[in-house]
């Protein structure tokens, strides 16, 4: 890779969050708050043959890129350069283009069509990379994800997150929904409607199903819900609350809080709702579970006096306090890579997301917002997506894991809240 | 009978009078919109008004009184202050002839809701919601209701019965709701 291009990457952090919309009544609108110091500049030139789709894919994969926060697209006209075609690098390095994606697009047969993409690196003017897909007219936003992700992982040596789905509550007057969009917005879904609240979604392993709380009982229980059947069952519904579903890592079991025994406290279900255990015990509120990459819950709890942020090995063991600063840390959420922690703190009155380094200890509050909720990490740990509220009203945001890249997204009428980023898709 | 409802009557002014705080006002009492009655406030008992509940109806009677306005039995808020989980003296009556309502009627059950303002996380808010009706449950437990006939729960900051950023809602918004079998 172009030592350039690694040195510019290395100063900014990747992120995405793009939220445009094809629902016109929840259309989720994004607003770009702040970028990457460094952005790197990246030409995606309009494919050959692209004209014979209904809508251009390259418009996806520059859509994605610069929404970024990480690239600043450079303009090369509407004159297509096929994935073989000569290269013009004179004309790319007169545009300021540190690479280039040029492509193909033809027809395969049964309406398909063959997408063939190869980027490259305008200064060494040598090939980064190629990429062929076969697709349906119709999933064109499909395949501009997986070329965006495809360029930014070949950029930045890191998996991109422009594939991903995320959860979210929308709440219009009194009406409830949990929705699943893709990590842009667009095809946004409505997985589950109600009267009553619904929260805290979370996304299986998989990405196949989620778990949430809904008080369509006039109590929290917690379902368990297959997104593609619309199938659910309910994975904790004992006498007392049942909240704050997480997922273990195996896809099989649940970290969930129960009352059944007294205050709020950690156990563990299969996802059908058998073999309940308890996880840990104190005699104070023990709430929030996380589960990370290295065998530990996170968890939220009040038995040293105020909230803190404790884990303990998943297998069981001692509880060990995490946060020390200030009295109010909560809803924890270790990164993919175990490194660090994001949870929201209370800084003078005032909610905000902030970050761990769990080697160093050093902290950083990465918003300057005041009523933060809910962080969830990006699966390649880049990005933090959460709740706040803009002039009264929920809207989402996403902000990078150093703080530059900030993004925020609303509908223009209702409250959207509970965001979860969800896992890679599973190709 | 007569001296079973004087013990615990004693038994729950020991146990309130043990957690009790200072009174809000009742302007702040009178913002609950969780009451099921008609323009009376909600929490603003009158602690005059005590409601001879007839302790031989196991049932009809008693259950009018249920949503009679003029019956205590018809509010079923009780309100907390900030960060708080103790039932405050003004609600001792009410508490009481919950009580008594359901020892006189064994085959009721509650469903006891606790509720509290919209600050923080929802999680948490829903724990420390669950300790507000488990206040109420406990206080209606010590009363003699037994164990079976009660449900605590917890709504956290999901359920607000005013929706405004301001302390007058948020005070109304800290409270455990108390519904009946047929209303949940």
């Amino acid at each position: 890779m172009n030592p350039r291009i690694l040195s510019v990457l290395r100063s900014t952090i990747p992120g995405v969050l793009v939220l445009a919309s094809t629902l016109a009544q929840a259309q989720l609108s994004i607003e770009i708050t702040g970028a990457g110091a460094n952005r790197m500049p990246v030409a995606v030139a309009s494919f050959e043959g692209e004209s014979t789709l209904p809508r251009a894919v390259t418009d996806v994969v520059r859509a994605d890129l610069e929404r970024s926060g990480l690239f600043k697209m450079v303009e090369l006209g509407p004159t297509p350069i096929g994935a073989d075609a000569p290269v013009d690098f004179a004309r790319i390095q007169s545009k300021g283009a540190d690479a280039v994606a040029v492509g193909t697009v033809s027809p395969s047969g049964s309406g398909r069509y063959q997408v063939q993409v190869r980027l490259i690196d305008a200064a060494k003017q040598a090939g980064l990379g190629s990429q062929m897909m076969v697709m349906a007219p119709a999933q064109y936003r499909t395949t501009g994800h997986r070329i965006a992700d495809f360029i930014y992982e070949k950029l930045t040596g890191e998996p991109g997150v422009f594939s991903t789905r995320i959860a979210y509550v929308l709440k219009s007057g009194s009406r409830y929904e949990l929705q699943i969009a893709d990590a842009d917005g667009s095809n946004a879904q409505t997985a589950l409607a109600s009267k009553e609240p619904i929260i805290s979604p979370s996304w299986s392993p998989d990405g196949s199903r989620l778990a949430y709380v809904s008080f369509e009982a006039k109590k929290p229980v917690v379902y368990v819900h297959s997104l593609a059947t619309g199938q659910r069952n309910v994975a904790a519904n004992f006498k007392g609350s049942n909240s704050a579903p997480a997922w273990a890592p195996d896809g099989r079991r649940l970290a969930v809080v129960l009352t059944k025994d007294g205050q709020s406290q950690l156990y563990s279900v299969n996802a059908d709702g058998s073999g309940v255990q308890r996880l840990a015990s104190s005699s104070g509120i023990d709430t929030e579970p996380s589960w990370s990459a290295d065998g530990m819950i996170y968890f939220t709890s009040d038995r040293g006096g105020s909230p803190q942020i404790y884990r303990v090995p998943s297998g069981g063991g001692e509880a060990q306090r995490v946060t020390f600063e200030g009295s109010y840390n909560v809803s924890p959420r270790p990164s993919p890579d175990g490194k660090s922690l994001v949870y929201v703190s209370r800084n003078g009155g005032r909610f905000q997301i902030t970050m761990l380094d769990l080697a160093s200890r050093q902290t950083q509050i990465l918003t300057d917002s005041s009523k933060d909720e809910s962080p969830s990490f990006a699966p390649n740990g880049r990005m933090v997506l959460y709740a706040t509220e803009v002039g009264g009203r929920g809207v989402l945001a996403a902000v990078s894991s150093d703080g530059r890249v900030k993004q925020r997204l609303s509908v223009q009428s209702g409250d959207v809240r509970e965001p979860a980023w969800g896992p890679q898709p599973r190709n | 009978m007569k001296y079973t409802r004087l013990a615990l009557s004693l038994v729950a002014v020991g146990l309130l009078a043990a957690c009790s705080s200072a009174p809000k006002t009742g302007a702040d009492q009178g913002a609950a919109v969780e009451d099921r009655s008609s323009g009376a406030s909600s929490a603003g008992i009158d602690s005059n008004r005590v409601v001879a509940v007839d302790a031989n109806a196991a049932s009809g009677t008693g259950l009018a009184a249920l949503k009679d306005p003029k019956s205590i039995l018809s509010k079923r808020s009780v309100l907390f202050d900030y960060d708080s989980y103790v039932i405050k003296d003004q609600y001792r009556s009410l508490i009481e002839a919950h009580a008594k309502f359901l020892v006189a009627n064994p085959k009721m059950k509650m469903l006891i809701q606790g509720n509290t303002d919209e600050r923080g996380s929802r999680e948490y808010n829903l724990a420390l919601g669950q300790k507000r009706a488990d206040t109420v449950k406990k206080a209606l437990s010590l009363l003699g209701v037994t164990e079976g006939q009660l449900e605590s729960v917890s709504l956290g900051e999901e359920k607000p019965s005013c929706g405004d950023a301001s302390e007058a809602c948020w005070s109304a918004n800290r409270r455990g709701d108390m519904l009946y079998s047929g209303e949940f």
